[in-house]
């Protein structure tokens, strides 16, 4: 019968061992992670504290949560999803639908008359 | 046009084989035959699975993308009935956020867990960011509870319909990460996974952490930005 | 549970296509093991299989999207005409276009992507052939379940683009709408699986030596169609769905009382649209460009310009959408914008059109009925890429839309461009995909009748629409016809006689094929061609190559039986191997391990459950769970699914050698 004993992850691969150099290269700690997603949490925490102050011009205020939600998007894609120290295409992949759909969505926002008020 | 520059140096013995143990054969599978050194043999070094996930995710932001617009266009075409300043519950919503993120962290314990070979550690990790993840999607139920209560349903207004389909969408994404943690864990325990286990917990991870970056966007666009 | 590949002592590999009952299996559900009979088709996850049926299915929406078509044109073949009525005519129109695209254009691309690309890569099946069938079927059963609602209460009436508010309930009750909108969503899911599949496989499972830019063209562009089709399906899935919400939750989305913008949907619907229209055409551009130049005796002009344009093609498509919304009432600004990026666009194509003409230039032309299929796109597209620039000027285009000018220039552009590249693929691949040639004669007879029908059908469609004829008006009368002899009355008759000669040239193929059905089998290199797709038998094994093989050049199989004898820089080639030699030659270093994936129930039964769920929407929420429960089940069978049978369950490997190979499937 088969053979759940066999199917143990060890890879040989020589592609998966040039991956796994990568890796450990930049191998990110369980530790890193942790003090990773505690900086997380204390941008949101700014976020949400930014919106409490009263008095903040709207100019100032929408670009200040705009920058900061981007940093967490990218910290999360670029260090939890390990994109950063992975390959350019899955980069490509990526990136080309997510600018494709901020760049294609203002465009039609724009046409809309939402950016000018 | 011939073009025969440098090519790789094929022996006649490895030529058979070398290629032939293609992309259908699963990391690490044994089946008797020696597949060391040839195992992922694609040709740009990459596996498929996680290069199938990435461009999937590349495509589920044209997806949230739409959903976003909809909902930026018809933020604030709600009339006379309730509106975001009349509604949002920032502090609990926060909370729920927050739950959302510390998943995405426990995720990526779960994948260095499984990088170890640390089994327990693995199931420990997934199980653990299936709760949280059900923790949020129970906040998620809750906060609409109360919105409904209070007057806002799927069809009141613009906003209403806006809001309640991209969070929804987002919901489900959430609902089937879990389901998948949670068929990993059962999988895993019982041995079903195929192939490279690691690699398949880094590919929910992605999944999954895509899920929590889409929250990202919707917190703050959706919550914190003023109308 | 799998299918045996035995290896003899003999060179060539021995196959045994009996039944293998599996003793034990690895989990909960078995792999079918049917090799033959209808099951080794529905179940299958062989690329070749799928693409046979993805054509076979196609061709038959083919025929009824021309049935729809010919009804119409029978409609506005006399002034007040009685064929159709109103309601009838709408549902006509936006079934008749909904079909070609969707159901006929794209999985015949499809088609060939699906058999082609991992025989011009060198590679024995595509990266996940589970998620291959799956797209097939759904695909299948969403064409299905779009036009059951002929039957069902109508079909959608809004136009293949489906306007909305015009789409909403009180505009459009019956339930047609619905049924377009779901179909769309089953099909939409097919695409985008397939997308996601076939970039991995050219990406990661190229032969050995196979750089990029050595990829047989054909291949690169349907590369890039996959990424067209990647980030352009989920932005209709979007408007498909505030749609479906819309008409089935009372969601007020395109409700203009409640503060909608109509517009949303219009965006939404053209920023996938506009891709789409590529994602048609560029196929047929891969194809020709394939079959100019074998029968051009002559190499691809500028492949590498070729290879860009396509990108290019693809990523100014999605830059270009509002051109269809020229008379919406953007605004000056953003149709400026609009027009000059659409101008833009005509010249990768028109690149594209320079390195065909380059090609056959100086070439020994061998006007073979996929040559002429080819040549007929080069010529009948440019003349629809002439009226598609007097469309990008927006004030020429506030008078054209809406009329029949538009109409004239996408038939040029689909059917003198993407229909006239898909045949060329059919009669140029016949042999290779049936064994079989397909009669010359007949079609000579398929071609001539296709172009003179469709330059008649749709050449008057130019000046009627010129004249104010405007789309989508179910009849018109003697008294708005216009003065003179060639007024509306005239070419609208024209017209409708060149759609009766253009359907008798289409069936003239389905002649072409009963015809040859008894011929006898197609030479090993029939065409003399140049890519590796030809390094196989004529069909190939289940297999395809009895050896992976190495890639040293472009036109990797034309460089086998060609060697360059030039001197100084000039090139002279003379033949050193026939086609037949180079394959035997394969057949003789033949691999003795092959591992090929295993057939699946999975795929066929998840895409049942997806139309059954579809019809729940629909009609009945207990209809919905039953649907919601298959596909679950589905989906565990598949992630449970074992890969491969245990040693124990083959046959004994015979006593004269050799072990046994296996199959192996992962997804």
């Amino acid at each position: 019968m088969s053979s759940d004993t066999d199917l143990s992850t060890t890879t040989g691969g020589a592609a998966e061992a040039h991956e796994q150099d990568d890796l450990y290269h930049h191998e990110i700690s369980d530790k890193n992670y942790i003090f990773i997603a505690l900086f997380l949490a204390v941008l949101t925490a700014m976020e949400v504290a930014v919106t409490e102050i009263s008095g903040v011009p709207e100019a100032l205020l929408i670009p200040s949560l705009l920058v900061m939600m981007l940093i967490k998007f990218f910290i999360v894609v670029s260090y939890f999803m390990h994109l950063k120290h992975d390959s350019a295409l899955f980069k490509f992949g990526f990136y080309v639908g997510l600018g494709g759909a901020i760049v294609l969505y203002s465009v039609m926002l724009t046409t809309f008359h939402f950016f000018i008020t | 046009m011939s073009d025969t520059t440098t090519d790789p140096p094929v022996t006649p013995e490895s030529e058979g084989t070398d290629t032939v143990v293609a992309d259908v054969v699963p990391a690490g599978y044994d089946d008797g035959q020696d597949h060391i050194g040839l195992v992922h043999h694609t040709s740009t070094g990459l596996s498929n699975t996680k290069l199938a996930m990435w461009l999937f995710l590349g495509s589920e932001c044209l997806l949230f993308g739409g959903l976003i617009s909809t909902y930026m266009l018809y933020r604030n075409r709600q009339g006379d009935a309730l509106g975001p300043d009349q509604l949002w519950d920032i502090p609990f919503t926060s909370a729920t956020s927050f739950v959302l993120l510390m998943s995405s962290l426990t995720m990526v314990l779960a994948v260095s867990a499984a990088k170890r070979k640390d089994e327990r550690g693995t199931r420990l990790w997934l199980t653990v960011t299936a709760l949280l993840g059900g923790l949020f999607l129970a906040g998620q139920v809750y906060e609409f509870t109360v919105f409904y209560r209070e007057g806002l349903g799927y069809t009141t207004s613009l906003f209403s319909s806006s809001f309640y389909t991209l969070t929804g969408f987002h919901g489900v994404h959430v609902a089937v990460g879990i389901i998948m943690l949670l068929a990993l864990v059962g999988m895993l325990a019982k041995g079903r996974i195929i192939g490279d286990k690691a690699e398949t917990v880094e590919m929910v991870g992605l999944y999954w952490h895509f899920v929590d970056v889409v929250w990202i966007v919707i917190f703050t666009l959706v919550y914190l930005v003023p109308a | 549970m799998a299918i045996i590949e035995r290896p003899s002592d003999t060179p060539a590999l021995a196959r045994t296509s009996g039944v293998v009952t599996p003793t034990s299996s690895y989990g909960y559900f078995r792999r079918p093991v049917e090799t033959t009979g209808w099951k080794s088709w529905a179940f299958t996850v062989d690329h070749k299989k799928i693409g046979i049926m993805y054509g076979a299915v196609a061709m038959i929406f083919f025929f009824v999207g021309g049935f729809e078509a010919l009804l119409i044109r029978a409609q506005l073949a006399q002034p007040d005409g009685t064929v159709l009525s109103a309601d009838k005519y709408n549902q006509m129109f936006t079934m008749h276009a909904t079909t070609m695209v969707f159901l006929f254009a794209m999985p015949m691309a499809a088609a060939f992507a699906n058999y082609m690309m991992p025989l011009q890569i060198g590679a024995r099946d595509v990266a996940f052939p589970r998620l291959n069938a799956l797209s097939l079927w759904t695909f299948v059963l969403g064409g299905v379940f779009i036009n059951s609602s002929w039957i069902l209460g109508g079909a959608a009436d809004g136009g293949w683009f489906m306007y909305a508010p015009n789409s909403s309930v009180p505009f459009s009750p019956t339930n047609g709408v619905d049924f377009w909108t779901l179909g769309l969503l089953m099909t939409g899911v097919a695409s985008q699986v397939g997308a996601v599949n076939l970039i991995v496989t050219a990406l990661n499972m190229r032969a050995p030596g196979m750089t990029l830019m050595r990829m047989p063209i054909f291949t690169w562009m349907a590369l890039v169609v996959q990424f067209l089709l990647l980030f352009a399906i989920p932005i209709i899935t979007v408007a498909l769905f505030l749609l479906l919400f819309q008409r089935n939750f009372d969601a007020t989305f395109f409700n203009v009382a409640e503060g909608a913008d109509p517009l949303l949907w219009q965006h939404l619907f053209w920023l996938f649209g506009h891709p789409e229209v590529y994602i048609l055409v560029l196929p047929s551009f891969g194809i020709i460009s394939e079959v100019l130049p074998t029968f051009s005796r002559k190499p691809l002009f500028g492949y590498p310009f070729v290879v860009f344009s396509g990108a290019a093609i693809g990523l100014v498509g999605f830059g270009v959408w509002a051109h269809h919304m020229f008379a919406a009432g953007l605004g000056p600004i953003s149709v400026a914008v609009f027009s000059v990026a659409t101008m833009a666009i005509a010249v990768p194509t028109g690149v594209k059109i320079i390195n065909w003409t380059l090609t056959m230039w100086g070439g020994k032309l061998w006007f073979s009925t996929a040559m002429l299929f080819a040549v007929g796109l080069v010529v009948q597209f440019t003349i629809g890429g002439l009226s598609g620039v007097t469309h990008a000027v927006a004030p020429s285009d506030t008078q054209q839309t809406d009329t029949y000018y538009i109409v004239a220039h996408f038939h040029y552009v689909l059917f003198g461009g993407a229909v006239l590249g898909l045949f060329a693929g059919l009669y140029y691949w016949w042999p290779k995909v049936f064994g079989k040639m397909l009669n010359e004669t007949w079609g000579r007879w398929n071609f001539w009748l296709m172009i003179i029908g469709m330059n008649l059908t749709f050449g008057p469609m130019h000046i009627i629409g010129l004249q104010g004829q405007p789309r989508r008006m179910y009849v018109w009368t003697e008294n708005r016809a216009g003065e003179g002899f060639f007024n509306l009355g005239f070419w609208n008759l024209i017209s409708t006689v060149g759609s009766l000669i253009l359907g008798i040239g289409a069936v003239l193929f389905l002649v072409n094929i009963w015809v040859s059905r008894k011929n006898p089998p197609a030479p090993a290199d029939p065409w003399d061609a140049r890519s590796l797709e030809w390094i196989t038998e004529n069909p190939p094994k289940e297999h395809n190559f009895d050896r992976i093989p190495t890639v040293h050049a472009l036109d990797e199989f034309f460089h086998r039986k060609y060697e360059d004898v030039g001197e100084d820089g000039q090139h002279d080639f003379k033949q050193v191997k026939s086609g037949a030699e180079v394959i035997a030659e394969e057949e003789a270093n033949a691999e003795s391990h092959i591992h090929l994936p295993s057939p699946s129930y999975w795929p066929l039964i998840l895409a049942f459950g997806i139309m059954v769920i579809c019809y729940g929407v629909i009609y009945s929420t207990l209809l919905l769970a039953a649907g919601a429960a298959i596909a679950i089940l589905a989906l565990f069978g598949w992630a449970l699914e074992p890969p491969t049978a245990d040693d124990s369950e083959f046959d004994p490997p015979s006593s004269g050698g050799g072990s046994s190979s296996k199959e192996l499937a992962h997804v």
